[in-house]
């Protein structure tokens, strides 16, 4: 079809490229099957090439966010569900007329509950040097899965429970999936790691971080990098990966366990310095 | 390919538009739930235990 076949006539300037716009839409579609097939084959490549681009940002966007979004409304709602892990801030008993206020910290034996069944949520993690309001769920198992993507902090099984003498050895994720481990870089020696169980508050001081491979399992050993070694004191070690948005290394804290307290006598002395006193 | 799928459309052109945003949306949706959750360990980040 050529421009002469339509009925053309100009009355002004506005109406011929309508026209000839209607004209030329049936001889595009006439022409293109037409195109190389070479040619056709690289557009669609080129598209595919495109949608794929499109659906790695989004996996990005997915990852980075989205987990958070998600693991971190579960992990709430994993908290409120225990019942006794949010605390009122008040509880302390004050006993002023004693000549001495009663040091509620123990060192004797703490009691130590047995190991549950996987995915159970047995304990929390407060950490003082996170902020108050850092307060994580503990539960049993380190499968991606079942437990870290979703639950937060995950114990590997096997390993001691809280005060146990033994290394009570758990992981979290740094980055996605709520971050539970997201600071473990500006802990230092002497912080305290709170973990409280149902009736009991363990406190353990960071002692020592290193950074290892992904190998290196004698870290969450009973003495930890002592693999074999009958334990003698209760220790606590957290794994997360390292570099950020790497597996490649492990960022690994060790932490010696200072003193326990029943729940009901209140909070543990470092809680309540976090909270700016009692 | 996204041409072929705008002709094959029905409609005028604010349909067709408002029907692929719907299929974004369903493609968006789908990742999310299944399909994301499903390729993310494979990926080789993230791996925070040692084993």
């Amino acid at each position: 079809m050529t421009e002469q076949t339509t009925p053309v006539v100009i009355p002004d300037e506005a109406q011929p490229p309508a026209e000839r716009r209607a004209d030329r839409r049936p001889r595009r579609a006439d022409r293109r099957p037409r195109r190389g097939g070479v040619a056709a084959a690289v557009g669609v490549l080129g598209e595919l090439l495109i949608t794929l681009g499109v659906l790695l940002g989004l996996f990005v966007v997915w990852q980075l966010w989205w987990t958070d979004v998600v693991a971190n409304r579960h992990q709430e709602e994993l908290i409120a569900d225990l019942g006794w892990a949010e605390i009122t801030p008040t509880p302390v008993p004050t006993q002023e007329p004693t000549a001495e206020p009663v040091d509620p910290r123990r060192y004797d034996a703490p009691p130590v509950i047995a190991e549950p069944a996987v995915r159970t949520t047995f304990a929390t993690l407060r950490v003082p040097r996170w902020g108050p309001d850092y307060l994580q769920a503990i539960s049993q198992g380190t499968s991606r899965s079942q437990v870290l993507d979703e639950l937060g902090i995950g114990h590997y099984e096997g390993t001691a429970m809280p005060g146990g003498i033994g290394n009570f050895a758990v992981a979290a994720h740094r980055v996605t999936y709520g971050k539970p481990f997201n600071r473990i870089e500006e802990l230092q020696v002497g912080d305290a790691l709170v973990v409280q169980t149902e009736e009991t508050w363990y406190v353990y001081r960071v002692a020592s971080t290193e950074i290892v491979s992904p190998r290196q399992v004698e870290v969450v050993a009973p003495v930890p990098g002592q693999p074999g070694v009958a334990p003698t004191a209760a220790m606590m070690t957290m794994t997360t990966c390292h570099p950020m948005y790497s597996a490649r290394e492990r960022y690994i804290v060790h932490a010696t366990f200072d003193y326990w307290m029943p729940t009901d006598a209140g909070l543990p002395p470092d809680l309540d310095a976090a909270n700016g006193g009692a | 390919m996204y041409g072929w799928l705008w002709r094959a459309l029905p409609g005028p052109r604010w349909g067709r538009a408002g029907i692929l945003v719907a299929l974004a949306a369903v493609v968006v949706a789908v990742c999310f739930t299944w399909v994301f959750p499903a390729i993310a360990p494979l990926m080789p980040f993230n791996d925070t235990t040692v084993d």
